[in-house]
C-alpha cells in the first residue's frame, strides 16, 4: 500500500537512477539516519555500546570491505583478520609515535596503510583464482598475525605483546580510552559507517563497480570488452583493504582498547566476516549490514534470552547458542541461498504488488 | 496490534537487565566452553561453591547474602567485554576474569568505573605496584615471582649455580605466556644461564617442532607457561623424548590433575609451582560437602572438589570474601560498595589464624596487602606429581622470589603505564 512506484513520476535520469527510487524507501532511510544520530546517542549506555552498537558498526565496515572484494569483484579472501590487524597496529603505531595526531586521521591513515598492504597481497590474484587465491590470502592471514606477534617494534616492546590504545579526543570529546562516553564512541563509528557505506554504494554503481562485477561474472569476457583486470582486481583489493583496515583500527582503538593479535585477529575473525557477507548477501550493501547485525546480535539476544530470562546454566546456553546460530545459518541458506538481502528484496517485490499479488 | 505489542515487549524483555538487588554481587566471568573449558570448569565450580557455602552456612558475608552472576566468556576478550558491561550495572563488587587477556581489557575500564579487579597469579604483573594501579590487585603472587621461584628451584637442584646451564621456556604464545620472558632474561644475566624461548601457538595441540628443538638442544631445565590442552600435550611430548620429568617445571597454571593424568605414568615426577596446597585434607572441604555438594547445590557434579583448579577457584572466592569482610570492618556497614571493597582488599591481611578459622590452616602463604603493594609477598612452593598415587605433593616450603630483580622491572613497567595514561603516584 505504502511501498509502490505508483504515482511517482521521474522527470530526469538522476531521479530515475537514485539509490532509493521509491519514496517510502527514501523516507525510511532518512528515518534510520535520524534515529541513529538524534535518538540513539541520547539513550545509549556502556552495555548497549559495548555489546551491540560498536561491534555492529565496526563489523559492518569490515563486511562492506570484504563484500567489495568477494561479493562484487569475486576474489575470495580469507585474510580479513590479518588486514584488520594491520589497521589496528598501524593505528597503534601512529597514536604512540604522533600523540598530537587527530584520531580521525589516525583511523584514515591506518586505512591507507592497510590498503597498501592489501594491494601487495592482492598481486597473486592476477595469476590465480578461486580456491587457490583463498589459500594465498590465508597465507596473508597467518603471516600478518605471526609478524605482529613476533616483531617487538609493532607492540613497542611491551612485556606481554598487548597493545593498548591511549586516550585521544576529537574536539572536546574523548573517543578512545576508558573515560570516553559511549555516545561519543558510537557517533564516531556511525560517522565512519555512514561515509564508507555511502562511498561503497556509489562506487559499486559507477564505472569501477561495473568493472569489478564484470570481472566477477566472467573475467575473460570482461577483458575482451576492455576491462583492465590489473586495475579492476588491484583496486578492489586496495579499496576493500582500506575498509577492513578502518574497521580494524576502530575495533582496536574505540571498541576494545587493548588487543592481543593472536586472540583478536586470528583466523576466526576472517571466517566471521566471511559468514557475515554470505548470510547477508554477496554483492549487496544492505547485505553487509544485515549479515553484521545477524552475527553480532544473535549471540547477545540468545544469551539474554537463555541465561537472563530462562535462567539456564551459562555453559549449556553457550553450547545452545552455537547450535541455534548454526541451525539458523543453514536454514537461511536453504530457504534463500542469496542471503538476507535477497529475502529483503523479495519482501519488497511482494509489497509492491500487495494487496493484489499475481 | 496485540501481536505487535507482544513482539515489542518480548524484545524489551530480551535486552532488559534484571533489576538491582541489594545483595553483595560477585560476577564470575567463567569459561565452561571453548578450548580452555576443561580448566575453566573446576575453577568456576570452586568459585561458585564457596559463595554458596557462605550463603548456606554463614548466611552470607556479615549478614548480607552473596549473589554470584555467572557469565560465559569462552576465554574470548570480546565476550569478556560484553560480560563486564552487562554485569557491572548490577552493583558488581569485584571482577576475577581468570584470563590475562580479559584482565588487560578490564584494567583501564574497571579503573575508570571504580570497580576493583583481582587477578590472583595472572594478569598484568606490574599491577602489583599499588601506587599506580589503584583498582587492580594480583596477590598472592605474580608471573615474575613464579619465574624467579622456578629459577631458584633449578638452582637448588643443580647444587647452587646455574652457570653455563641451559633453560628452555615453553610458553603459550600470548600475553600470558610472554609475561615471564623479561624477568627470565634478567635472571639469565644474573645467574649466567642460557635461555631458550619456545613459543607454542593457541590452543597448543601442535608442539612437535618445539620438542624436536628441545631434543636437539638438550636444555638442562624446562619451564612451562601453558594453559588448557597445551599442558598435557607438552607433558606427553616431554615423556616421548624421555626428558627427565623432575627437571620440567610448570607455572601454577600448568599444575593441575587435568594436565598430568592424560600422560599417565609418563608424567610421574613432573613438577609445578603452587600458590596453595593440593589435596582436600582441610576441614573446609567437609563443610563444602555437607552444606553444598550433598544438598545438590554445587555448581558442578561434585567430582572436582579438592582438585587443584577447584581449590584455586575456591581460594579466589576466599580472597574476595575476606576482602569484603575487611571492607565491612573498615566502613562499619554490611552493604559495601565497589570502592569500599577496594579499601577492604587493600587492607587485606591473610594470617595463619585467619586461614585456620576458614578451615584451611597452612593452605596458602600469608601476606598483607598495602597501599604500595597489591601483589602480596610473592611466594610459592614446588609440588610434584606422583602418577602411582595420583596425587600432587609439596616438595619444598613456600619460597619467596628474588625481589632485587623483580622490583626494578615492576617499577619500570608501571612507570611506563603511568606515563602513557597520565596517572600520578598515590600513597605518598
Amino acid at each position: 500500500m505504502l511501498y509502490r512506484e505508483v504515482g511517482e513520476y521521474k522527470t530526469s535520469y538522476a531521479e530515475d537512477s537514485q539509490t532509493f527510487p521509491i519514496k517510502f524507501d527514501r523516507y525510511r532511510y532518512f528515518f534510520v539516519l535520524l534515529v541513529g544520530i538524534l535518538f540513539v546517542p541520547f539513550v545509549i549506555n556502556d552495555y548497549w555500546a559495548g555489546a551491540v552498537f560498536l561491534p555492529f558498526l565496526i563489523y559492518a565496515i569490515a563486511s562492506l570491505g570484504l563484500n567489495i572484494l568477494t561479493g562484487y569483484c569475486g576474489q575470495v579472501s580469507l585474510g580479513t583478520g590479518g588486514f584488520m590487524a594491520v589497521g589496528a597496529y598501524a593505528a597503534y603505531k601512529l597514536m604512540t609515535a604522533f600523540p598530537d595526531l587527530n584520531i580521525f586521521f589516525v583511523v584514515i591513515i591506518s586505512g591507507f596503510v592497510t590498503a597498501a598492504v592489501g594491494t601487495m597481497f592482492g598481486l597473486p590474484s592476477l595469476r590465480i583464482k578461486g580456491f587457490y587465491l583463498a589459500v594465498a590470502t590465508l597465507a596473508a592471514q597467518f603471516f600478518l598475525v605471526w609478524l605482529f606477534n613476533k616483531v617487538g617494534w609493532f607492540y613497542n616492546y611491551s612485556a606481554s605483546g598487548q597493545i593498548t590504545a591511549p586516550a585521544r579526543s576529537l574536539g572536546d570529546f574523548l573517543i578512545t580510552g576508558p573515560d570516553a562516553t559511549p555516545a561519543a564512541q558510537y557517533l564516531f563509528c556511525f560517522l565512519f559507517v555512514f561515509i564508507l557505506a555511502w562511498i561503497a554504494r556509489n562506487l559499486t554503481r559507477g564505472k569501477i563497480g561495473r568493472s569489478w562485477m564484470a570481472i566477477r561474472d566472467m573475467d575473460i569476457a570482461a577483458e575482451i570488452i576492455g576491462v583492465n583486470p590489473l586495475i579492476a582486481k588491484l583496486s578492489a583489493f586496495a579499496i576493500s583493504s582500506f575498509y577492513v583496515g578502518v574497521a580494524g583500527a576502530l575495533f582496536f582503538t574505540v571498541y576494545l582498547g587493548a588487543v592481543e593479535v593472536t586472540e583478536a585477529f586470528n583466523i576466526q575473525k576472517s571466517f566471521i566476516v566471511l559468514f557475515m557477507i554470505i548470510i547477508g548477501g554477496l554483492g549487496s550493501i544492505f547485505g553487509s549490514f544485515a549479515g553484521a547485525a545477524f552475527m553480532v546480535l544473535m549471540p547477545v539476544v540468545l544469551k539474554n534470552l537463555l541465561v537472563t530470562q530462562l535462567g539456564w546454566a551459562t555453559d549449556i546456553a553457550a553450547h545452545f547458542e552455537f547450535i541455534i546460530i548454526g541451525g539458523l545459518i543453514v536454514f537461511f541458506l536453504i530457504v534463500e541461498p542469496h542471503g538476507l538481502a535477497q529475502l529483503w528484496n523479495l519482501l519488497k517485490q511482494k509489497l509492491r504488488l500487495w494487496p493484489f499479488p499475481y | 496490534m496485540i501481536y505487535k505489542k507482544t513482539i515489542l515487549s518480548a524484545i524489551a524483555v530480551i535486552f532488559l537487565v534484571s533489576p538491582v538487588f541489594a545483595d553483595l554481587v560477585f560476577p564470575s566471568l567463567s569459561y565452561r566452553t571453548g578450548p580452555y573449558g576443561p580448566n575453566g570448569i573446576p575453577f568456576a565450580d570452586g568459585y561458585a561453591d564457596y559463595f554458596t557455602l557462605m550463603n548456606e552456612r554463614d548466611g552470607g558475608i556479615g549478614g548480607e547474602k552473596v549473589r554470584m552472576i555467572e557469565c560465559e566468556t569462552g576465554y574470548n576478550t570480546e565476550k569478556g567485554v560484553e560480560c563486564y558491561e552487562s554485569t557491572k550495572g548490577e552493583g558488581a563488587l569485584l571482577y576475577q576474569p581468570l584470563s590475562t587477556g580479559i584482565t588487560y581489557q578490564l584494567i583501564p575500564k574497571a579503573s575508570a568505573d571504580n570497580i576493583p579487579v583481582l587477578s590472583s597469579g595472572y594478569g598484568r604483573t606490574s599491577a602489583k605496584n599499588g601506587k599506580i594501579f589503584k583498582w587492580i590487585f594480583n596477590f598472592p603472587g605474580t608471573y615474575w615471582d613464579a619465574a624467579s621461584i622456578a629459577t631458584k628451584h633449578a638452582i637448588e637442584m643443580s647444587g647452587g649455580s646455574l652457570d653455563g646451564k641451559k633453560v628452555a621456556l615453553v610458553y603459550h604464545n600470548s600475553g600470558y605466556g610472554k609475561e615471564p620472558i623479561r624477568t627470565l632474561e634478567e635472571l639469565s644475566k644474573k645467574h649466567k644461564f642460557e635461555l631458550m624461548l619456545l613459543p607454542v601457538d593457541h590452543p597448543g595441540q601442535e608442539q612437535k617442532s618445539q620438542w624436536l628443538q628441545i631434543r636437539r638442544e638438550r636444555p638442562d631445565y624446562i619451564f612451562m607457561w601453558g594453559w588448557g590442552v597445551m599442558n598435557s600435550v607438552a607433558i606427553q611430548e616431554a615423556a616421548n623424548i624421555r626428558f627427565p620429568m623432575e627437571n620440567f617445571i610448570g607455572v601454577w597454571w600448568s599444575g593441575s590433575e587435568n594436565d598430568v593424568i592424560p600422560a599417565g605414568d609418563a608424567a610421574h615426577g613432573y613438577k609445578s609451582l603452587a600458590m596453595h596446597a593440593p589435596g582436600d585434607n582441610f576441614p573446609v572441604y567437609d563443610d563444602m560437602r555437607k552444606y553444598v555438594i550433598d544438598k545438590g547445590l554445587g555448581a558442578g557434579d561434585g567430582s572436582n572438589v579438592g582438585t587443584v583448579l577447584y581449590s584455586r577457584g575456591m581460594y579466589a572466592a576466599i580472597l574476595a570474601v575476606e576482602g569484603a569482610k575487611s571492607a565491612q570492618a573498615i566502613h562499619g556497614v554490611s552493604k559495601i560498595t565497589p570502592s569500599m571493597m577496594r579499601d577492604g582488599l587493600e587492607a587485606l591481611d591473610i594470617t595463619e589464624e585467619k586461614l585456620a578459622s576458614i578451615g584451611l590452616a597452612g593452605f596458602a602463604p600469608t601476606f598483607k596487602a598495602t597501599c604500595e603493594n597489591h601483589g602480596g609477598t610473592g611466594s610459592a612452593a614446588v609440588q610434584q606429581w606422583d602418577a602411582k598415587k595420583g596425587t600432587w605433593s609439596f616438595i619444598t616450603d613456600y619460597m619467596t622470589s628474588d625481589q632485587s630483580v623483580i622490583q626494578p622491572l615492576i617499577d619500570a613497567d608501571s612507570a611506563q603505564f603511568a606515563a602513557e595514561n597520565n596517572i600520578k603516584e598515590r600513597c605518598n
